[in-house]
């Protein structure tokens, strides 16, 4: 008796599962189209809320948002939602949480996903579609204005296996070189248009007795990314965007002989004591030193140059009030000039999705509208700070406020520039947050390239 | 804790007039731990401990500049004070600092209450009480406490989420009480079973006589349990208190998972996570901010540490 009520109860679990999981897939397959409340939405009649009114009226509901970007970077964000809450009633509700990369994952694992996300990472989108089951694609309306603003490019760094979920937002850039123009001008220093004369130029301002690079590659369980960029621009320029998709993908083995001459040429500069470390030391200062204290000597004359990507601008305002950021100020970038003529000009850059976890019509609405031109000029006009950048080509670069803004807008938006993602955010995370890092620091600290690179390579998963 | 040092010499001074002519082992003792040197080396380890305290402190009141460029010993030097980094740790957010210290007394006093109460009982029934299995389910409440917190995250939350045999649901978008429940049960669940470990262990202690002659006179279990057991168990409730108080007050991963993340019910913790900024810019400000969270605690251990040190001896030692 007992074994056939166990089985009627198991039977009947197993009915509730499947019906569950049905209704889970009934679900998806409204992924793509959109959904629409009805009524008449409170933007009818007003030209900046066109794209909106189809969602109809959406007073009284609320999609809540769950990003990586704390204060004071958020209240920018929160203010670009507020022609979209006039336009459709609804509200927006923001989250910001430095723990976001392991708390999502376990919000959407435990059922509790916000409505949208902002994903900093390919590589975690990928994980959230294929563990997780969470993540909804994206409606027509928003894969239109991610045909009509973004690259090819940046729509195939929202999609997993040839499905679009997640459309981008802000982006960065990282091919760049923090000097002071002010030292500049007094040397007579040229900013160089080459790689070649870049190395020139830093062994000219070796002569005058200051080590002209300063780098910091310390961040706490994360030291070492500010290498693994390094490596990954250079590789972006010596071998070019094809080379580059086949390391990340895993098409060429890591140490294949065109990463091994591309960290080399790193070295030239990381692992050159003539050449580091401007202000704190010799070439092992560099790993002590955390990223935010990396290009600080410039400041004081210490140092001339600093790789690093463009939201470093935030922390020279940390460390001195008045700074000023601009091509006559105290500090400025300029683009880290390629090696050859035969790969255009790469950028490498970084930049955040928004991965959709329901589908009811005002997160298809609210994802309409992040996805828009409307959103990323009305994001520039809500950071009167600067600090935030977009490649929507719709973005008017006279919106934004600081000038290394609009140098990024300008390099983002230059039809010859080739865009990659920042590599080890797309690769595994045992690799891409894992051994990468971990390798690039041993290899500061005197490990040889070869033996760096063929320790990756066979962590690789 | 260097706020624990005072109590030691009140307790030997409180042994000494009990002293024979004949030397007793306490005055003995005594007389060899209060030698010179283990005074130098009770205040050469006191420093020792709380210069990192210190440092934290001389840091919160100096200006960016000083803190990015040069350590915090260098402040005698170069004495420069500033109440900035204060000002912007209290005023530097759009949610106010004062939201998050509500949140976290909110947050703590059911954390801290809910265990104590179930505790109490349930340390009653296992030292006093026979009933079948009594042995094995202790053994088993003492063996939940190596179940790692990590472990448990998902599925509880699950839980929360979706709930079985129609409970009403306690997380999600409308969550009752904004969330709380989740917190409160969540820590309660956690502290369970060392609470119910350190109160039975205590309750063994108690003479049998005692609860021999209260049901001779003719006491049920609740009335021993109240007039008797309640009264006796102080110290070991409050030292308990204690320890679930810092647990819960300094607690952020609970928190985090537990509360949906949603700012309205977070506690201080989480506020001073994200303090520095998105990228770490701002690091300056955690010195305050650490500094702002631990008034609370500070006052707590030192009105309570009375109970601390007697209670948490009253739990461990048997016989």
């Amino acid at each position: 008796m007992r074994s056939i009520h166990l089985r009627r109860a198991l039977a009947t679990g197993a009915v509730l599962v499947l019906g569950a999981g049905l209704a889970a897939c009934g679900g998806d397959d409204g992924g793509g189209e959109t959904n629409t409340a009805g009524g008449t939405s409170p933007g009818e009649g007003k030209a900046e809320c066109e794209a909106l009114t189809e969602f109809g009226d959406l007073s009284g509901k609320t999609v809540s948002v769950y990003t990586s970007i704390v204060a004071p970077e958020d209240q920018p964000h929160i203010d670009s939602y507020k022609l979209f809450e006039e336009c459709t009633g609804a509200t927006v509700n923001y989250e910001g949480s430095k723990e976001f990369e392991a708390q999502l994952v376990v919000r959407a694992r435990s059922g509790n996903p916000p409505d949208i996300a902002y994903i900093p990472q390919p590589g975690l989108l990928a994980n959230l579609v294929n563990d997780t089951d969470a993540v909804v694609e994206a409606p027509s309306t928003v894969a239109d204005n991610v045909d009509e603003f973004f690259g090819e490019d940046w729509k195939s760094y929202g999609s997993v296996d040839g499905t679009f979920y997640a459309a981008p937002l802000g982006a960065n850039v990282k091919s760049f070189v923090w000097y002071s123009p002010k030292m500049f001008a007094d040397n007579g220093w040229e900013i160089p248009e080459t790689w070649d004369d870049m190395m020139t130029l830093s062994e000219e301002i070796a002569a005058t007795g200051i080590k002209p690079w300063c780098a910091g590659i310390g961040s706490g369980e994360a030291t070492g990314w500010p290498a693994t960029d390094w490596l990954e621009d250079t590789l972006l320029r010596d071998g070019g965007a094809e080379v580059y998709d086949q390391w990340v993908n895993h098409e060429i083995p890591f140490d294949d002989p065109a990463v091994v001459e591309a960290l080399d040429r790193v070295g030239s500069i990381l692992k050159n004591p003539d050449m580091v470390n401007g202000g704190y030391g010799d070439v092992k200062s560099i790993v002590e030193t955390t990223f935010q204290d990396g290009g600080l000597p410039i400041l004081e004359g210490k140092c001339a140059l600093h790789r690093q990507a463009s939201f470093y601008a935030a922390n020279w305002g940390e460390a001195k009030a008045d700074v000023q950021i601009a091509e006559d100020g105290d500090v400025f970038a300029f683009y880290l000039p390629p090696t050859n003529d035969e790969n255009g000009s790469p950028v490498l850059g970084g930049g955040e999705f928004a991965a959709a976890f329901s589908d009811r019509p005002e997160v298809q609405a609210f994802q309409t509208y992040l996805s828009s031109d409307v959103w990323a000029n009305e994001k520039a006009k809500a950071t009167p700070d600067g600090g935030w950048v977009s490649a929507n080509t719709g973005l008017d670069v006279a919106n934004l406020t600081s000038p290394i803004d609009q140098l990024s807008a300008e390099i983002l938006q230059d039809p010859e520039a080739v865009f990659r993602f920042d590599g080890s955010d797309m690769m595994p995370g045992a690799v891409g947050a894992g051994s990468f890092w971990k390798e690039m620091t041993a290899w500061i600290g005197g490990k040889s390239t070869e033996d760096a690179l063929a320790d990756i390579e066979s962590s690789w998963p | 804790m260097s706020a624990a040092s005072p109590v030691v010499p009140s307790d030997t001074t409180g042994l000494a007039p009990s002293a024979p002519p004949e030397p007793s082992a306490a005055a003995e003792a005594k007389r060899r731990l209060s030698s010179p040197w283990a005074s130098l080396a009770a205040i050469v380890i006191a420093i020792l401990w709380t210069v990192p305290t210190a440092g934290l402190l001389i840091t919160s009141f100096r200006p960016v500049g000083d803190i990015n460029s040069s350590g915090w010993w260098k402040f005698f030097l170069d004495p420069n004070v500033t109440l900035d980094n204060y000002r912007a740790v209290f005023t530097g957010d759009d949610v106010g600092l004062s939201t998050y210290l509500v949140n976290s007394i909110v947050i703590t006093l059911p954390a801290v209450l809910i265990p104590i109460a179930l505790a109490t009982m349930a340390a009653y029934a296992f030292a006093w009480m026979k009933f079948p299995g009594r042995n094995a389910l202790f053994v088993a409440v003492f063996a939940l406490q190596i179940v790692p917190i990590q472990v448990t995250m998902i599925p509880l939350l699950s839980l929360y989420v979706d709930p079985p045999f129609g409970l009403p649901q306690l997380a999600g978008a409308n969550a009752p009480g904004g969330g709380f429940y989740t917190i409160w049960l969540s820590h309660a669940m956690f502290a369970l079973p060392l609470a119910i470990f350190l109160l039975h262990n205590f309750m063994r202690e108690i003479p049998g006589e005692l609860v021999e002659s209260a049901r001779v006179d003719g006491a049920g279990h609740v009335q021993i349990f109240t007039r008797i057991m309640l009264p006796l168990m102080v110290p070991a409730i409050a030292a308990f208190g204690i320890f679930q108080f810092l647990w819960v007050w300094n607690d952020l991963l609970v928190a985090l998972v537990f509360g949906g993340g949603s700012l309205n019910i977070s506690p201080m913790t989480v506020r001073l996570a994200e303090l520095s900024g998105t990228r770490d810019q701002a690091w300056h400000l955690l010195s305050a901010g650490a500094f702002v969270s631990l008034i609370i605690p500070l006052i707590v251990f030192l009105a309570l540490q009375r109970y601390f040190v007697r209670g948490l001896l009253a739990g461990s030692v048997k016989g």
